[in-house]
């Protein structure tokens, strides 16, 4: 959008209006967050600018104290754990939705998306009762299950996205040419929608790194995941460690907001589709 | 996909062994967090686990319904609970707690002050519910309850526990009814009533805390001119770090802190054991060097330095005005009240 | 078969003789079935491990077990009774029964916490009645209970008593719609001071409504800048939103409860830009604002992260959106602001109808944001089931708040899926 010779003066307006407009909107955006993150480098208690001085003893904290160390450690294993599980479960799902005339189709995508839309606290309810009858509450099986499901529908989405341009006569040109389905899943149908199976995986890893009441609900007193300890801890007590812990979960969802974007680019390159 | 299956079955095998789900002969003892937790591990934890037994943390504040889910459901993971009076008569009335064989605990009961309160418990210490302020921001601080729900004299921020205990009571205190008569008041709806309009001239001045470490820290960051706490809790910062806080012991509402078992817990024996050393004189007295709460051994208290016996809620001086929590009235109407309490919160 | 056998009716047939359309329909049901095992697996895991379970919750709204399960006796003897005046010495022979049981199975305390919810003050009753009871070794009964305490005298606690007993009840229910049934059955609002679900329904609704219209109002003009921008400053842009969509949503619940605290760096950036002071001056606020705990926090906080839900599939319909349009609008004669109401906008609706109802449904069930920076007159029917179960208690309560709030998301879900299909969900 550029602005056009024959353009008005309230257009004008109107042109560098939206822009400023556009751009404190992005500021409130991204402010927030990038505000956070010099507050955990204060060598000060307290949460506000002008910082006393810098230290990395917040930091030093989160990686040398037990309590944050174990509840990173927890998280990272449910969090890959959940990631496994949804993507196989998703990616399965999305393949056979993409299938083309399947009876009831919305109505079944209606009850696999249905975890997304639930609202947590229900969701964390019911699976509380259902662990509890199966003696899973306090497990990490438990968590996991509760994860999976809660995660599955990012999957299943970005999978489906993926395979909705996806040209089908591909699988019959390996079909005819004497590849068995499973060859065909692996060496045709796989390499061309994994960037979409990335995105789906690295949306369940967020999903479960993030999570925080279904796992007040199943946990044990002892499953304290990253999530649990900083909700505790704005609760109770703000300690600035909190602030570092933010930092490195920023870091790493940028890492996966750059990975995602990448790989739409390839295989948006891949498919010969140009925007 | 046979080996696709066995191999997630294995990943989450080999996962579940990492953050250790088995925790066969692990005893979680859950308490109230902050520094009472912190004094209970230095006087309790540390010499019991150096004895060779393993022990769990956990938190909570005294919310007795996740002990009763918890038991319901059958899926207890709270072993040992640390519950206040209310708790522990509630808890025991409604099925959530085991009732106490003394034999086990292996003390003289009669030594036990409080070992009346529930039959479901076995005390541990005595503490007051007071409130404080910070003498560097208010010169000529408050003295009474009444300075409490005067904006007038004392405009700002008020730290309250987001709890109808203790706040109802003093309310009515400080609307003219006498410490011993509020219970009597309390019990009509009349009297609920007057309460909550007391309540009502503050409200919009109160910051609500929920857990026990909060209120000190609302102090100590400046958010309020004044703070309602347990008085161990105001205790420590003054004590380890020197902050200018000061109690005041008016109308302080004494209360038990007590040890108790859930229901039908597979670590019963385990449990007990626990609950046996942790009565002890030993630790008890060894405890009021971390937090100043009163030891519910009658043999500890000779233990105990005396330069701490000042900062006990039983100390004379600060008996003075006390008055006891009435712990039947709370477990009776105690869920009626909240209900009403967080109806009145969110008006 | 050895030879493809002769047709004399036409129809084509193949290698094995069956019609051809028939094999046809073979095959597409061949493949359907395939597709559908493909989709099993997740299906039967959503089902049986989620909706199952949430369903078998929300029957505790109704199911109420307690009196008919643990006051047999009189359950089955107050059946008879015609509700009016006192019942009769049976009715009080069996009570006496069941409350000796209840004593030894310290269950008193369970049956009058259930009564409570009715008659405030029955639960202490109960329980000591249990006990004062325990004592006494034969009747006639009728007198000795009411001299425990009048309130067994009363015609009104035999009826609730008599509606308790019933395995289901509409109670939890209508409790949550500040509703109750009087004695008479009837069924009346209740006393002023115990009315706040009406309030909280309204309130989440009030609280969503308000983050959806704002969003809207902030996202409408970035999607439409950044579907109109040179692609390269689109994705640079893009960047901007999509990262604090990927970041946690706990991650900037936690930075805007330290960025909000008072004194904190939001009041500092306000009293800098002279913001505090036009607010003085205007006698909105005296001294330095309030900020944490408010309502304002929660739906600035909220804003902050459901605006890339909001922006992010009006963008993308407005991508789709030719620019051809507006130049023929232009070009026939239309002033630009013309053009862009009546030609531009209509275009842009489907996006708009999809962004705000995945923020409104999303909204109502916030639980974690209210809580962290809201304060108590902001939180939200969530807030409520959470207290319910873990302060009150009453699992009959929070399972009837959230029979409601799922009422309220499954209405939207429909709509959403009907208007919008929950195909064209995008992520990012």
């Amino acid at each position: 959008m550029s602005l056009p010779a024959y353009a008005t003066p309230s257009e004008k307006i109107a042109y560098w209006g939206l822009r400023v407009f556009v751009g404190l909107v992005l500021l409130f955006l991204i402010a927030p967050i990038l505000a956070i993150m010099p507050l955990s480098f204060n060598s000060d208690m307290f949460f506000s600018y002008p910082m006393p001085g810098f230290s990395l003893r917040w930091y030093e904290d989160f990686f040398t104290n037990d309590r944050w160390q174990s509840a990173l450690r927890l998280s990272v294993i449910l969090a890959i754990l959940t990631t496994i599980f949804s993507t196989t479960l998703g990616t399965l799902a999305a393949l056979g939705l993409s299938r083309g005339n399947i009876p009831f189709r919305a109505t079944i995508m209606a009850v696999l998306i249905s975890p997304m839309i639930v609202p947590i606290i229900i969701s964390a309810l019911g699976m509380f009762f259902f662990y509890a009858k199966l003696n899973l509450l306090g497990t990490l099986p438990g968590l996991v299950l509760a994860h999976t499901a809660l995660a599955t529908p990012f999957v299943v989405i970005t999978v489906t996205a993926t395979l909705s341009s996806f040209d089908r006569t591909l699988m019959r040109a390996g079909e005819s040419l004497g590849a068995s389905p499973t060859t065909v899943f692996f060496r045709v149908v796989m390499p061309l929608i994994l960037p979409g199976m990335i995105s789906g995986a690295l949306f369940a890893f967020g999903t479960s790194f993030d999570e925080v009441i279904a796992v007040i609900f199943i946990a044990g007193p002892e499953q304290r995941t990253l999530p649990r300890q900083m909700f505790s801890g704005i609760r109770e007590q703000i300690s600035p460690t909190i602030t570092a812990a933010a930092t490195v979960l920023i870091i790493l969802s940028t890492l996966m907001l750059v990975t995602v974007e990448l790989l739409r680019r390839r295989s948006e390159r891949l498919r010969g589709i140009r925007s | 996909m046979k080996k696709l299956i066995t191999v997630l079955g294995a990943g989450l095998l080999a996962g579940s062994a990492l953050v250790g789900v088995a925790r066969a002969d692990e005893l979680t003892i859950t308490s109230w967090g902050g520094a009472y937790q912190d004094s209970q591990r230095e006087a309790y934890y540390k010499p019991y686990i150096a004895q060779g037994h393993k022990i769990t943390e956990a938190e909570y504040n005294g919310e007795v319904a996740k002990i009763k889910a918890m038991v319901e459901a059958n899926a207890i993971t709270w072993d040992v609970i640390d519950v206040d009076s209310a708790t522990a008569l509630q808890g025991c009335a409604e099925g959530a707690l085991e009732v106490i064989d003394w034999a086990k605990v292996g003390v003289d009961k009669a030594k036990m002050l409080g070992a009346d309160v529930s039959e479901c418990s076995v005390p541990t210490i005595v503490f007051g519910t007071v409130f404080g302020y910070d003498t560097s921001k208010l010169k000529d601080g408050p003295t009474s309850v009444n300075d409490l729900f005067d904006l007038a004299k004392f405009p700002g921020k008020r730290g309250l526990q987001k709890n109808p205990t203790v706040n109802l009571e003093w309310a009515l205190i400080a609307d003219g009814v006498p410490a011993a008569d509020v219970y009597k008041v309390l019990a009509t709806p009349e009297g609920v009533d007057r309460a909550f309009k007391k309540l009502d001239t503050i409200k919009s001045e109160i910051i609500w805390w929920e857990a026990g470490a909060q209120a000190p820290q609302l102090l100590a960051d400046g958010q309020v001119v004044m703070t309602s706490a347990w008085n161990g809790r105001l205790q420590t910062p003054i004590d380890k770090d020197g902050k200018p806080f000061k109690i005041v012991w008016d109308h302080q509402a004494l209360d038990w802190d007590l040890w108790s078992i859930a229901k039908g817990t597979p670590k019963m024996e385990e449990a007990y054991r626990f609950l046996a050393f942790a009565s002890g004189a030993v630790p008890q007295a060894e405890q009021t060097k971390y937090i100043a709460y009163g030891p519910a051994n009658a043999d500890a208290i000779p233990n105990v330095d005396p330069k701490t016996l000042p900062s006990l809620p039983t100390a004379p001086d600060n008996l003075k005005t006390a008055w006891n929590l009435d712990t039947q009235f709370w477990a009776d109407n105690g869920d009626q009240l909240k209900e009403r309490f967080n109806a009145w919160l969110s008006q | 078969m050895t030879s493809v056998p002769v047709t004399p009716d036409s129809i084509m047939r193949a290698a094995d003789g069956t019609p051809l359309k028939q094999k046809l329909a073979q095959a597409q049901r061949a493949a359907q079935m395939k597709a559908l095992a493909l989709i099993a697996p997740l299906f039967l895991f959503i089902v049986i491990s989620f909706l199952v379970p949430i369903g078998a919750m929300l029957m505790n709204a109704f199911y109420d077990p307690d009196i008919h399960d643990q006051m047999p006796q009189t359950v089955a003897a107050i059946e008879t009774w015609d509700g009016q005046s006192l019942p009769d010495e049976t009715v009080f022979a069996a009570f006496v029964a069941d409350m000796k049981a209840a004593h030894k199975a310290k269950s008193s305390a369970q049956i009058g916490k259930r009564l409570n919810y009715e008659v405030p003050t029955l639960k202490s009753k109960v329980t000591v009645t249990a006990r004062k009871l325990d004592k006494i070794e034969a009747g006639p009964w009728k007198e000795a209970v009411i001299a425990i305490d009048p309130v067994w005298g009363e015609p009104e606690t035999w009826a609730t008593i008599k509606r308790a007993s019933s395995t289901y009840t509409p109670f939890y229910l209508l409790n949550v719609m500040d509703l109750k049934q009087t004695a008479d059955g009837h069924i009346t609002t209740v006393e002023d001071n115990r009315k706040i679900y009406r309030d909280v329904l309204w309130r989440t609704l009030g609280i969503s409504f308000l983050v959806t219209v704002i969003t809207l109002i902030l996202g409408f003009p970035v999607a439409y800048m950044l579907a109109t921008v040179p692609q390269k400053t689109a994705s640079l842009l893009m960047i901007l939103v999509l990262l604090p969509f990927w970041t946690s949503l706990l991650v900037r619940t936690t930075a805007w409860s330290i960025l909000l605290q008072d004194g904190g760096v939001v009041t500092q950036f306000m009293s800098i830009t002279g913001i505090t002071w036009l607010l003085n001056a205007l006698g909105l606020i005296s001294g330095e604002p309030q900020l944490f705990k408010t309502r304002f926090a929660t739906v600035m906080a909220m804003v902050h992260i459901q605006l890339p839900f909001t922006l992010l599939p009006i963008y993308s319909v407005m991508k789709t959106i030719s620019p051809t349009y507006m130049r023929a609008a232009r070009s026939l004669g239309a002033k630009p602001g013309y053009a862009y109401w009546r030609v531009y906008m209509p275009q842009t609706l489907p996006g708009v109808a999809a962004g705000c109802l995945l923020t409104f449904i999303l909204c109502l069930g916030y639980y974690i944001t209210p809580a962290l920076v809201g304060g108590p007159t902001d939180n939200m029917i969530s807030g409520f089931i959470d207290s319910a179960m873990n302060q009150e208690n009453n699992w009959g309560k929070a399972s009837a708040l959230g029979a409601v709030l799922l009422t309220a998301t499954m209405i939207l879900y429909y709509v959403y899926n009907k208007l919008v299909g929950i195909d064209r969900m995008k992520l990012g």
